[in-house]
C-alpha cells in the first residue's frame, strides 16, 4: 500500500527521455524534458500557466506525439496498448451532457465492449468511491461543479488504471470544494494503489497531495527542480495547518520563483 | 411564496394563449364589419363568415387537396431529413466527398426554387416534380445544421474517446450523433416549414399546366375563376397546416432534448 513509498526503491513505471514539443505555429512548449514516474507515487508537475505541463501530460497519455524524444514504459515496451492502463481527468469535467452520471462513468468500459454486468459492478464501485452512489441516474446538468468533477474522476477509475493523469482538475472549483476533493483524491489513491501524475499551478495543492513535486520553468517547459515531500500519508486537515506543511510550501514556492525568474537552467536536476 | 409564483406563472401562461386569440377575434370582427358596412362584394373581399362557410361547403374538395399537399410535404420532409443527415454523415467521414459535393448543395440552395420548379415540371411527371421541389428546399438546412453539429464536438471529449481506443463507429454513435442531435432537430424544424413552401411553389408553377390537385393548385384555380372565398379558405388551410407542422416538430424536439439540453430546460431547473 502506498503510504510508505520509498521513491528510490519504487519501480519505474514510465520515463520521458529528452521530450520536446513544438506546435505547428512555432511555439516551443517543451524542451528536452526528462523525468521518471515511479509506480505508486503521487507526482505533481508544478509550474506557471503555459509552461507545457498539460502538453507533457498529453504526451504521456499518447494524445499528442512528442516532436523529439520518447516516452518509455519499461514494463511493457513502447508500442503496448496504453488504453487499459491510463485514466485521464481534464481541467473541465468533460462529461457527455446527454448521458446520465452512470452512463458517463461507464463510457470507457462501454467503448471496450465490456459485459453489462461487469460494467454495472465496476461503475457502481467507482461512483461509490467518489461518493456519488446515489446520483447514478442524474444528468450532469443537475450537478454542482465539484460533483461533476467527481463523476469525471469516477470515469477515470472504472478501468482500474495503473496511471491516473490529472490536468489541473480542481482549478475551477472553490476552495472549500477543492480541499474536500483533495482529501477524497488522496483516499482514492491510497485505496487503489494507482500512480498519479497531477498537473497544477498551486504550490499549496501540490505540497498537500504529492509524494514528489517536479517544478517546471516557463515556456519552453523543462524540469527546474525536484522536491520530495516526505510527510507520511494519510494526510489530513492537521497536516494542512502544520509547520512542516508550511516549510514544504516555502521550499516549493522558492523553487517555483527561481524557475520562473531564471531562464538559465540553474537548478536543473531533471 | 411558492404558491404565489405558480399562480403568477399560470396567469402568465393563460394570457399568452388568451391574448393572441382575443386579437384575432377583434380583427375578424373589424374585417366582417368593414365588409358588411361597405357592401364589398365577395369577389373583391369576402368576410370571415363567408370564408368559413365556404370552407365547410367545399370541405370535400379542399380536404382532398389538403391531403395531397400534406402527403407531398411529409414525403419531401422525410427525404430531406434522411438525405440531409445521411449526406452530412458521409461528408463527415470523407473530406474528399465533402469538398467535391458541398458546393453543389449550396448552389441547389441559393438558386430560387420558383425558378427551378417550371424546369423540373418539364422533365418529371408532375407529382414527382412537386416532391423534388419540396425536397430541394428542405434538404439544405438539414445538411448544413447536421454538418455544423458534427463539427462542434467538445475537443476534450474527442480526446477521451481517442484515449480509450474508440472505433470510428463508436465515435459517431456515442459522441458525434448525440452532440449533433440539437442541431439536427433545429434543421428539421426549419425543413418542415420549407418543405411545405417547396410543395406550394411547385404546385403553383404546375397550376398553369392544370394537372395538379393540391391546395396551392386550388388557390391558383380559384383565382382564375374569381372564387375568392375559396382562395381564402385554401390559404387558411395551408397556414393551419404550416402551424401544425411547426408544433409537431417542436414537440418532437422537446421530447428528445428535455432531459439534458439547455434549450429544453427551464431556468430554475
Amino acid at each position: 500500500m502506498p503510504p510508505a513509498i520509498k521513491p528510490q526503491t519504487a519501480s519505474l513505471l514510465l520515463a520521458l527521455h529528452g521530450v520536446s514539443k513544438a506546435f505547428p505555429n512555432g511555439t516551443l512548449a517543451l524542451s528536452n524534458l526528462n523525468c521518471d514516474v515511479r509506480a505508486g507515487e503521487f507526482l505533481s508537475l508544478l509550474g506557471p500557466s503555459g509552461c507545457g505541463k498539460s502538453t507533457a501530460l498529453r504526451i504521456i497519455a499518447g494524445l499528442s506525439p512528442p516532436s523529439e524524444g520518447s516516452v518509455e514504459w519499461p514494463a511493457y515496451g513502447m508500442a503496448a496498448d496504453r488504453t487499459s492502463r491510463i485514466g485521464f481527468v481534464f481541467q473541465e469535467p468533460t462529461l457527455m451532457p446527454w448521458a446520465s452520471v452512470f452512463d458517463n462513468a461507464a463510457l470507457p468500459l462501454v467503448l471496450k465492449g465490456v459485459a453489462a454486468e461487469t460494467i454495472a459492478k465496476r461503475v457502481t464501485g467507482a461512483l461509490d468511491r467518489v461518493g456519488l452512489a446515489k446520483f447514478a441516474h442524474v444528468f450532469p446538468r443537475e450537478l454542482s461543479g465539484g460533483m461533476r468533477m467527481r463523476v469525471s474522476i469516477a470515469r477515470a477509475l472504472v478501468t482500474e488504471p495503473q496511471l491516473l493523469l490529472m490536468d489541473e482538475p480542481f482549478a475551477a472549483l472553490d476552495e472549500i470544494t477543492r480541499f474536500k476533493l483533495n482529501n477524497d483524491l488522496l483516499q482514492v489513491w491510497q485505496a487503489t494503489g494507482t500512480t498519479v501524475v497531477f498537473v497544477t499551478h498551486s504550490v499549496f495543492e501540490s505540497v498537500y497531495l504529492s509524494s514528489r513535486i517536479l517544478v517546471m520553468t516557463a515556456r519552453p517547459g523543462r524540469i527546474a527542480a525536484e522536491l520530495t515531500i516526505e510527510a507520511p500519508y494519510p494526510r489530513d486537515q492537521s497536516f494542512r495547518t502544520s509547520a512542516e506543511y508550511a516549510a514544504h510550501c516555502r521550499r516549493a514556492s522558492t523553487a517555483l520563483t527561481q524557475a520562473m525568474s531564471a531562464d538559465r537552467p540553474a537548478g536543473d536536476q531533471g | 411564496m411558492n404558491e404565489a409564483r405558480t399562480s403568477q406563472e399560470r396567469r402568465d401562461r393563460a394570457s399568452r394563449i388568451a391574448l393572441p386569440i382575443l386579437v384575432l377575434a377583434l380583427l375578424l370582427l373589424i374585417w366582417e364589419a368593414i365588409v358588411r358596412i361597405n357592401h364589398i362584394p365577395p369577389y373583391v373581399l369576402p368576410g370571415p363568415g363567408l370564408i368559413l362557410t365556404t370552407l365547410v361547403d367545399d370541405w370535400e374538395l379542399l380536404s382532398h387537396s389538403l391531403t395531397v399537399t400534406l402527403v407531398t410535404t411529409v414525403e419531401g420532409f422525410l427525404l430531406a431529413a434522411f438525405g440531409g443527415v445521411g449526406l452530412a454523415l458521409l461528408f463527415n467521414q470523407s473530406r474528399l466527398l465533402e469538398y467535391s459535393l458541398y458546393p453543389y448543395a449550396v448552389i441547389l440552395q441559393v438558386t430560387p426554387i420558383v425558378a427551378i420548379a417550371p424546369l423540373l415540371l418539364i422533365y418529371l411527371p408532375q407529382p414527382l416534380a412537386v416532391l423534388a421541389c419540396a425536397w430541394i428546399v428542405a434538404f439544405f438546412p438539414v445538411l448544413a445544421n447536421t454538418t455544423l453539429g458534427l463539427h462542434s464536438v467538445d475537443r476534450n471529449l474527442s480526446d477521451l474517446f481517442t484515449l480509450y481506443g474508440a472505433s470510428r463507429r463508436q465515435v459517431l454513435w456515442h459522441l458525434k450523433l448525440p452532440c449533433a442531435l440539437p442541431y439536427i432537430l433545429g434543421g428539421l424544424q426549419i425543413a418542415g416549414g420549407l418543405s411545405l413552401i417547396g410543395a406550394v411553389v411547385a404546385e403553383i408553377a404546375a397550376g398553369s399546366a392544370g394537372a395538379g390537385s393540391g391546395l396551392a393548385y386550388r388557390i391558383a384555380e380559384s383565382g382564375y375563376r374569381l372564387n375568392i372565398p375559396r382562395m381564402f379558405a385554401a390559404l387558411l388551410l395551408l397556414s393551419v397546416a404550416g402551424i401544425a407542422i411547426f408544433y409537431v416538430l417542436s414537440f418532437v424536439n422537446h421530447l428528445a432534448l428535455r432531459r439534458w439540453h439547455e434549450s429544453a430546460l427551464s431556468r430554475e431547473a
